[in-house]
């Protein structure tokens, strides 16, 4: 009896685990179909647009900046003296927009938007503002779920490319302020080196992860348990699941891009 | 007219309603009274179908509540929520013009606003109101808010949960006459829980007591000081012992 607890405790939490993938999946699938099929409302979509892309603008723009630069000095330090201008601006290219602008650009959306979704909707159904929306002949999918979710695949693809421009962009700061490198030839290298490839991978990473992040923000929200604990569960829960999936997606993306 | 049939509803191990029975005539205010906690609320949100009944039927005209066009089935309904449960992203008056700026029901939206004014007027608030945030408001202002919501689009059924807590006595006064003339003027069927009985004396056709998670006594008002039933007896009149365990 004793010797199994452990494996029934380890049985019962992959049942769980998979009940709950079901149930996300599910949720996406139909958050998805609610996108394409009427009612659509304008107004709560322009105002999540605003909420996701434009408010994020500072945060993904100020990760970007330091990676960008701090990239740069690690690159500079581990590589010879006489490559280091061939060698930096090629790396911190290809390091920003082909990981580094888009994973943080992704953790950073599910620490900012993902948390705000998934605490708003929770604290609507704990008041009954989900009941309300029902009774007034409003489906909460098409009301809460589907403008923030297109909103999201919409505006983060873009954040994300803003943030690889001021991520290389960090990287060439640093190198032409500090480490006395020529700007033109910078910029020369940088673009040289980029292929098509990999501002569609950067692009393609963004929209996923912002699919992710809203969907988990309001999978969570939706499905809060009650009172003000119900609320900080569900918060948590949100940003961890987005957290990891985004990291997941990330691997699966790049292997499917870059993978041999 | 709305039936519940043997309705019953547990979450996990608590059961809430363990079969109830009730019948709420078409044009006829019914008030709903019960300790707290006894599943009053819950009973309104099962025939709305916000609640999902474990078992037993809830017909509306003769017909299954949980089947056929929600939609349309919804359209017919006003609900006030305990809580008041407004959108609080919304100023006051885009919450009670809510079902006037969207779906079916839609119009242009100065004439929306204009009844949503109209109606804040007609629970005792002043069109200065429909501009604020609901969180600028008091708990009793916000549950007016709410009772105007629930009637602006002029339903058929509404349902009022505990209209008139939270508010003085004046404020409460003007709600039980609100209620009582949207049934008797525009032939409205309303259920309403209540706890203040000057409300379901001013408000009630029938009354029905839930107890135990079945409906203990149910009858015309006029019926309900003689009616011999000791629950009933102990919760009209407020005392602390009876059959009903104080304790709870
Ligand atoms: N969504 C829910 N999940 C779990 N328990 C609930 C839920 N809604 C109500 N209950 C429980 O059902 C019981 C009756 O609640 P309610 O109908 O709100 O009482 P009241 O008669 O005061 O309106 C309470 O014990 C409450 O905790
Ligand atoms: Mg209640």
């Amino acid at each position: 009896m004793i010797a199994a607890a452990p494996l029934a405790y380890l049985g019962r939490q992959t049942l769980a685990l998979l009940a709950l993938t079901g149930q996300v999946s599910l949720f996406t699938a139909q958050g998805l179909s609610h996108i394409f099929r009427p009612p659509f409302y304008g107004r709560e979509f322009l105002v999540a647009l605003l909420q996701i892309g434009w408010l994020s603008l500072p945060v993904v723009g100020l990760t970007a900046f330091f990676t960008g630069g701090a990239l740069a000095l690690q690159i500079y330090d581990g590589s010879t003296r006489f490559s280091a201008e061939a060698v930096v601006p090629q790396i911190v290219a290809i390091g920003m927009v082909r990981e580094l602008g888009p994973v943080l650009g992704g953790l950073m959306i599910a620490a900012r938007v993902t948390s705000s979704i998934a605490a708003e909707i929770a604290t609507m159904k704990v008041t009954e503002q989900i009941d309300a929306l029902v009774t007034l002949s409003t489906h909460p999918m098409k009301y809460l779920t589907a403008p923030r979710v297109l909103a999201a695949l919409l505006v983060v693809p873009a954040l994300v490319g803003v943030g690889d421009v001021i991520g290389v962009f960090g990287g060439f700061i640093v190198s032409t302020q500090q480490l006395g490198f020529n700007p033109s030839t910078y910029i020369h290298n940088t673009v040289d080196f980029l292929e098509v490839r990999d501002v569609l991978s950067s692009l393609a990473k963004g929209c996923a992860f912002g699919g992710i992040a809203a969907t988990m923000g309001c999978y969570f929200g939706m499905n809060s348990g009650r009172g003000a604990q119900g609320v900080g569960q569900a918060t948590k829960g949100s940003v961890q699941a987005a957290a990891v999936l985004i990291l997941a997606a990330n691997f699966l993306l790049t292997s499917l891009f870059f993978g041999t | 007219m709305i039936t519940l049939r043997d309705v019953h509803k547990a979450f996990g191990a608590n059961k809430v309603l363990r079969g109830v029975d009730l019948e709420v005539p078409r044009g006829s205010s019914m008030v709903i009274i019960g300790g707290s906690g006894s599943g009053k609320s819950v009973a309104l949100k099962c025939v709305l179908g916000l609640v999902p009944p474990d078992a037993g039927q809830i017909l509306v005209d003769g017909k299954d509540a949980t089947r056929g066009d929600r939609d349309a089935f919804l359209a017919r309904f006003g609900m006030l929520f305990q809580g008041g449960a407004l959108f609080d992203s919304l100023p006051v008056w885009q919450n009670v013009a809510f079902r006037l700026l969207r779906g079916s029901l839609k119009r242009p939206r100065d004439e929306a606003r204009e009844i949503a004014v109209e109606k804040l007027r007609r629970v005792g608030l002043s069109p200065d109101v429909a501009d604020l945030f609901p969180s600028e408001l008091s708990g009793g202002m916000q549950k007016r808010v709410g009772l105007a919501r629930a009637i602006a689009a002029e339903p058929e059924i509404i349902f009022f949960d505990e209209p008139t807590t939270g508010l003085d006595p004046i404020m409460a006064g003007v709600i039980n006459d609100l209620i009582r003339e949207i049934v008797t003027e525009m032939g409205a069927t309303a259920m309403t829980i209540t706890h203040d009985m000057t409300s379901v004396r001013a408000i009630a056709d029938n009354v029905a007591m839930l107890y135990d998670g079945v409906i203990k006594w149910t009858g015309p008002v006029a019926e309900m000081d003689n009616s011999g039933d000791p629950y009933l007896d102990q919760f009209i009149h407020g005392r602390a012992d009876g059959p009903i365990a104080a304790v709870r």
